[in-house]
């Protein structure tokens, strides 16, 4: 992990138009050898259309797309060093799994003996080790999946693709396999580029995001600074759930900014934001950032946590809504100033969740460095 | 009201399948019997039949003579299923993989054909096929132009064109079956075709395989049920074709169903007719059993 980062996939200024319908619009980006890389956005945003231009299936309108410093333009997807796992898998339905991991090595023209080796190590390296004699129709969706994963990496390619791949699991299983996929990129060492519309999945796997919206790259960072540092408002809003306000720039220097937020109040930050002075900005505040103020003891902690001016970061509000879902409690607060806010609250003991009620009047803080000034 | 199922209301099930089944029992069902029944009988006269439970029909059509003209409607009849199996499934994948835009119309043009009477269809095929046709006037253009560039060049003319003959021969025959029954063959092939997952054919693609590979290996396996309905559906009807032997035909290429015809009309031996034609049901009956005992081909979606 130590070597310098070094480009596996270049995408250069590809656009792909459908008739008038500009699906991916001038992206470039750089995916490096060996990490598990994640195109994030929500359906119908390009992120497909992007992982099968690299598989080939598509070519791009614009702007060319190197594989390990080749040039792939003219070269079909059956000649191309990487592999795909398909949302709907396609195991081929009429091969047991054997045959079916072993499709891509006979072609390649690889010898009995070693095919053998190979898929056996493969199936293994998948948790289906004995499963070889199967036939796809007695398998459940995530074997069938791993069945899949199997058939690519056999190939050892120097890119493997997934498009999807844990959309069709039920929720337990997808979680698992967030897991499963991180540890196996790992282990095989191979670049993984994943496609997917769900945020969970794409923090808890990827080594990097890139955020494709309409087209184009949202945002292209780790998941933690997408989550904490989000560029626009698009990726604040699609990555986690927030609360978005809009406001005037009124302080901006290096170490200290201010916005005043019509509705919510004034918002101090730490830092600045290198805006123009008086610009219309927005400000992004993550739910569980907001600390909601327990009847008796709302002082202590608005003294202990004071980071900001008096006055700033602080409202006062009533509770319009409340969701229980066992580890937080959602809160929507309508604040004095007129704006709703959404509020999470961990449910540190049994009984946090009898702290609160519907129509309570609250007060509420939130740190200094929790705020996000977004300027588009 | 919304709890109702026709299935178990017995009454109202009968009074929507009873007009039905009486129907196909009194109009299908009663003339095979009776057909069946000739097969058992001998002329006694002009109009008179004895159904004697004689089994001389049957004995006489497995006669050499009836034997090879089975065998050679077999033949025909698996050449005509072979050739719009080859020809057919490139046209099918065509449909398949055109765009949204074309694919209706080209299905449409697979259809085009049923809208014309068969009888017409063929007629139009016999003037395209005859001595004076547009093959052999066009032939004809081809060889006069050749003949006209060798004198031209200085060499012998070729020698007066003599029209091909395209028709009244086994090629007409085939010919003319290939034409009727294409449709019969494409319409099963392309509704396999348009139900296969794209993304198998991707993955075979990705894995390495060539587009004949896949097609091979992957489509063709997958499609088996569509090839294996196309077959029969155009194995069983040309095996009874009767109007494009008869038209198109020469003597020596009638099949099983104008012989049948012949007992029928000009012989006048309805028992041997129905004897004939109950052998060829029966060919029928086991291909269609060879069918359906077929293994299934298991499908994953």
């Amino acid at each position: 992990m130590t070597e310098p980062a070094k480009p596996i996939i270049q995408i250069q200024n590809v656009s792909k138009r459908f008739g008038k319908v500009t699906a991916v619009d001038n992206v470039s980006l750089d995916i490096n050898a060996g990490e598990f890389f994640v195109l994030l956005g929500p359906s119908g945003c390009g992120k497909t259309t992007l992982l099968r231009m690299i598989a080939g299936f598509e070519l791009p309108t614009e702007g060319r797309i190197l594989i390990d410093g080749q040039d792939m333009a003219g070269i079909p997807p059956n000649k191309r060093p990487v592999n795909m796992v398909f949302q709907s898998y396609a195991v081929f339905p009429h091969m047991s799994v054997a045959d079916n991991v072993a499709y891509g090595l006979k072609i390649a023209g690889v010898k009995g003996a070693e095919i053998k080796a190979r898929v056996a190590e493969a199936l293994e390296l998948v948790k289906l080790g004995g499963f070889g004699e199967r036939m796809p129709d007695q398998m459940s969706g995530g074997q069938r999946q791993r069945v899949a994963l199997a058939r690519s990496l056999v190939m050892r390619p120097k890119v493997l693709l997934l498009d999807e791949p844990l959309s069709a699991l039920d929720a337990k299983l997808r979680a698992q396999m967030q897991f499963e996929l991180s540890e196996l990129q790992e282990k095989v060492g191979i670049t993984f580029v994943t496609v997917t519309h769900d945020q969970d999945e794409a923090l808890s796997m990827a080594c990097r995001i890139g955020v494709i919206n309409k087209g184009e790259v949202a945002q292209l960072a780790t998941p933690s600074d997408l989550y904490e540092y989000p560029a626009n408002r698009f990726v604040a809003d699609f990555v986690g759930s927030v609360n978005i306000f809009e406001g005037k720039l009124t302080l901006d220097e290096p170490d200290k900014a201010a916005v005043d937020c019509p509705g919510v109040g004034k918002i101090y930050l730490n830092h600045g934001v290198t805006g123009p002075h008086g610009a219309d900005v927005w400000v992004a505040l993550r739910p569980e950032k907001i600390y909601l103020h327990v009847p008796g003891e709302g002082k202590a902690v608005k003294a202990a946590a004071q980071d900001a001016p008096d006055g700033y970061n602080f409202a006062r509000g009533k509770i319009k809504g409340m969701s229980y879902l066992g580890d937080i409690t959602l809160f929507e607060i309508e604040l004095d100033g007129g704006a709703r806010i959404r509020v999470s609250r961990p449910n540190l003991s049994r009984h946090d969740q009898e702290d609160f009620t519907w129509d309570d009047r609250v007060s509420m803080h939130w740190r200094a460095d929790s705020p996000v000034v977004l300027l588009g | 009201m919304a709890e109702q199922d026709w299935k178990t209301s017995k009454r109202t099930f009968a009074a929507v399948s009873l007009p039905t089944l009486f129907w196909v029992l009194l109009f299908f069902l009663v003339p095979m019997a009776i057909v069946w029944l000739y097969s058992f009988g001998e002329n006694r006269g002009l109009t008179d039949i004895d159904i004697s439970g004689t089994l001389d029909n049957y004995k006489r059509a497995t006669e050499w003579l009836y034997l090879t003209i089975f065998g050679k409607s077999f033949a025909v009849a698996a050449l005509v299923t072979l050739i719009c199996l080859i020809v057919g499934f490139p046209v099918a994948m065509a449909i398949t993989f055109a765009s949204e835009k074309w694919r209706p119309w080209l299905l449409l043009g697979i259809m085009l054909p049923f809208w014309t009477n068969l009888l017409i269809r063929t007629y139009a095929l016999m003037m395209l096929l005859g001595t004076q046709g547009f093959a052999n006037k066009g032939l004809g253009a081809l060889w006069e132009g050749t003949s006209w560039i060798k004198t031209l060049v200085g060499l012998q003319p070729l020698p007066t064109w003599e029209p091909v003959q395209l028709l009244f021969n086994n090629f007409a025959v085939v010919f003319g079956l290939v034409y009727v029954h294409l449709p019969f063959m494409v319409l099963p092939l392309y509704a396999a075709l348009d139900r296969l997952d794209r993304s198998l054919i991707e993955a075979s693609l990705d894995l390495g395989a060539g587009h004949f590979r896949t097609i091979m290996r992957i489509v063709v396996p997958l499609a088996a049920p569509g090839i294996i309905a196309g077959v029969m559906i155009t194995l069983i009807p040309a095996l009874g074709a009767y109007l494009t032997p008869d038209l198109m035909g020469g003597t020596d290429s009638q099949m099983i169903a104008n012989v049948i015809e012949r007992q029928f009309k000009k012989a006048n031996d309805w028992p041997f007719g129905a004897a004939l034609s109950f052998l060829l049901i029966y060919a029928m009956f086991i291909l269609i059993a060879i069918q359906s005992m077929r293994k299934k081909v298991p499908e994953v979606r």
